[in-house]
């Protein structure tokens, strides 16, 4: 199948920069700013009263986070926020020596996915995982969340600052 | 199977490379007309277009399929474009069957192309947006976060260790080395190699992952009574399939790829296949990290659940092995311009079941192989049966 | 509670700020190589044919998109044309006014069956008219960049 293959000209970094090729570029200088919606507008008043809420379906009985409007297993619209607690488990994990744009970090960020509890099972959110050394993170701990002081929330998920395991004896 | 016969008759690409100083339609030109070429057809023979390309962000072009058209031969005729993230390389050829078997169209061209090298610093600062604006954008996530979200969680149902899923990596990338498109083949990597290389995001390596790359590939579908006329070797389209699940990632088991399960159900009802397992006899599932290759052979029904990896160690899923898996180098060796990539894999198994693979060329005449992408929030599966 | 619940005040209709942060890179091509290449550096239009179909590509392209075929043969355009649309702008971007309107045509470039977008100029607005004859004026080649922009406009003939 050689035959099938075109011979498209490769070109390394040193063509752009000592000029042996022609280019243009653009900033698309795409700014945007997206309505929250109903079911998070409510999901992120409630962060920044420090609190933590689903939402309920009254067709499957989920209990849904983050909220939704709408359940997309049944279709049917939601009936209730539900308040849940600000611990969880974390579902997994990630140790992340790089950026979005690929430079490197020396102190892993640590991504989590954490069911969050009186969720339904299996319900969870991304976040962040802090107040612990990375080799001693495990999938099943329990955490909870670190809340910024109630002057620095803005309704936003990073109201909540991280997540840190959860001492010993602390609420199921 | 429903609708009319339809056969895959011709296949072409350009070299997957980091950067190509050709237009993202100069590339689409390319594939499209090294795979008219392939069956000896010209533009006039061709009914109608299907184009498959990732967001426009990452070619940088709004309108992306309306500017790519004319490089994709859509002159003057009936043009579409399919989008389902990176499950479009092998939707866009599903696409091409439903043109064909629903009898509007007697042939069509179907042409995948990317560009990422145009999106700067990296093409993760389009990836960005694919997070929710609302509670995951804000904690500045990365790509590599939910590749390697999943991994681990993969790995930890299933008790895996990095060794198991590095035999994935070692085997495409040196497959790719028989493959004359090929980024990263590589004859001599070794395990090791993969182990030892740089930690991005645990237990994500730099080997674990395919490159950035730009390519284009097409492929001539058309309905039985051309497909006769122009090869004695047509290559059948017995079965499709696809499914989506939502984009609530964080709810979902993630160790196990249920939407492409589905797809999979789908395109084995549509073929009459009920053993996959004795049916299929090679498969190129998506692989554009090497424990995703694993993860897709247990969706797709052919090992069972946290199987695949003893079965990659025992050597079934090699060139040679009883169900040869990625024999074209897959994502990880040939390279990953996204919707290409799948399209890639569909043009393999053409080229495969044809024996026209050349050096990567399994052994035992295969009769029947399966293509299969993935993508967006970890939510689409796509899947097509082709048949000698 | 979705069908009932509404958002009471307008503090809890949030807006969440956000960009896509990337700078789109555009290799001009195979074509535009050498289409651009000759304009910086010789202040020259050229064009590529398909003899097959009878048509001159400018800007050049790498293949037919009638016959799909790869065009090899290059020739030189004049770089005077005449003018098939224009409008006369006087805002920009964001809606403001600009200091002097700007006349931005599309030219028919002779001898060929393409054209370049761009702007007039030593012209008064009022006074083009669709059919004028045209031409390119290059900025000096030490200004050149290998850009369209090297032609600085086109002024009437």
């Amino acid at each position: 199948m050689k035959e099938h293959v075109y011979d498209t000209v490769y070109l390394r970094g040193k063509d752009f920069e000592e000029g042996n090729v022609l280019f243009e570029t653009w900033d698309p200088n795409a700014r945007y700013a997206w309505d929250t919606g109903v079911g998070m507008s409510r999901f992120l008043q409630e962060l920044k009263a420090g609190r933590l809420v689903g939402a309920q379906c009254s067709g499957c009985c989920r209990v849904m986070v983050p909220p939704r409007m709408f359940c997309e297993h049944c279709f049917l619209p939601t009936d209730a926020f539900v308040p849940l607690q600000d611990t969880g488990t974390i579902v997994t994990f990630s140790l992340c020596y790089v950026t979005w744009d690929m430079i490197r970090i020396k102190e892993p960020q640590i991504p989590i996915v954490v069911a969050i509890d009186g969720a339904s099972p299996g319900m969870g959110i991304m976040h962040l995982l802090g107040e612990i050394e990375p080799d001693a993170v495990k999938i099943g701990m329990r955490v909870q969340a670190v809340w910024k002081p109630a002057e620095e929330r803005t309704a936003s998920i990073t109201d909540i600052a991280y997540f840190k395991p959860l001492e010993q004896g602390g609420s199921q | 199977m429903s609708g009319n016969r339809v056969a895959v008759v011709g296949a072409g690409m350009t070299k997957f490379v980091r950067r190509a100083q050709e237009t993202a339609k100069e590339l689409a030109w390319e594939a499209a007309s090294k795979a008219l070429e392939s069956c000896e057809m010209t533009l006039d023979d061709i009914d109608a277009v299907v184009i498959g390309t990732a967001p426009e962000a990452f070619d940088g072009v709004h309108m992306n399929s309306e500017y790519l058209s004319d490089g994709c031969g859509g002159w003057g005729k009936p043009v579409i474009r399919g989008y389902v993230g990176g499950g479009t390389g092998v939707f866009s050829p599903i696409q091409g069957w439903y043109h064909v078997a629903s009898g509007l169209f007697d042939t069509v061209l179907v042409v995948a192309e990317e560009k990422m090298s145009s999106c700067q610093p990296h093409p993760q600062g389009a990836f960005l947006t694919i997070f929710d604006n609302f509670i995951e954008r804000p904690l500045e996530p990365n790509l590599l976060w939910i590749f390697a979200l999943e991994m681990n969680a993969y790995m930890n149902r299933y008790g895996l260790s990095k060794r198991d899923i590095a035999t994935v990596s070692v085997k495409n990338k040196r497959n790719a080395a028989d493959h004359p498109a090929a980024l990263l083949g590589d004859p001599n990597i070794t395990v090791e190699d993969v182990l030892n290389s740089e930690v991005l995001a645990w237990p994500v390596q730099r080997l674990d992952v395919s490159p950035v790359t730009d390519g284009a590939v097409a492929l001539v579908m058309c309905a039985e009574h051309v497909a006769r006329r122009v090869t004695d070797k047509p290559i059948w389209v017995e079965g499709v399939g696809w499914s989506l699940d939502s984009a609530y990632w964080t709810n979902r088991d993630l160790s196990y790829p249920t939407y492409v399960e589905e797809a999979a159900r789908m395109a084995y009802d549509m073929a009459g296949i009920t053993e996959p397992r004795k049916q299929i006899h090679i498969a190129e599932p998506y692989d554009p990290f090497d424990y995703k290759e694993l993860h897709h052979l247990e969706g797709l029904l052919l090992f069972d659940k946290g199987e695949a990896p003893r079965a990659a160690a025992d050597g079934v899923t090699q060139r040679d092995g009883d169900l040869p898996v990625c024999p074209s180098g897959g994502l990880l060796g040939v390279g990953n311009p996204i919707a290409a990539a799948g399209t890639m894999k569909v043009a393999e198994i053409f080229w495969q079941l044809r024996g026209e693979a050349g050096a990567r060329q399994v052994p035992g005449k295969p009769k029947r192989g399966l293509a299969q992408a993935w993508g967006d929030l970890m939510q689409v599966g796509t899947v097509i049966i082709l048949g000698a | 509670m979705s069908l009932l619940y509404r958002i009471q005040h307008p503090r809890d209709a949030l807006v969440v700020e956000g960009s896509m942060p990337i700078t789109s890179l555009y290799t001009v091509g195979i074509a535009g190589e050498r289409f651009f290449r000759e304009i910086m550096e010789q202040a020259r239009l050229f064009a590529t044919r398909c003899p097959e179909c009878d048509v001159t590509y400018l800007p050049p392209r790498l293949y037919c998109e009638r016959c799909f075929s790869q065009l090899d043969e290059w020739v030189e355009a004049p770089a005077t044309g005449r003018v098939h649309t224009y409008t006369t702008v006087h805002i920009d971007l964001d809606g403001n006014p600009l200091p002097e309107p700007r006349t931005i045509a599309f030219v028919r470039i002779d001898d060929t069956d393409g054209g370049i977008v761009h702007y007039l100029g030593k012209v008064d607005p009022s006074e083009v008219y669709i059919g004028m004859g045209v031409e390119a004026v290059f900025k000096k080649k030490s200004e050149r960049k290998g850009s369209i922009t090297d032609i600085a406009y086109f002024r009437p003939v």
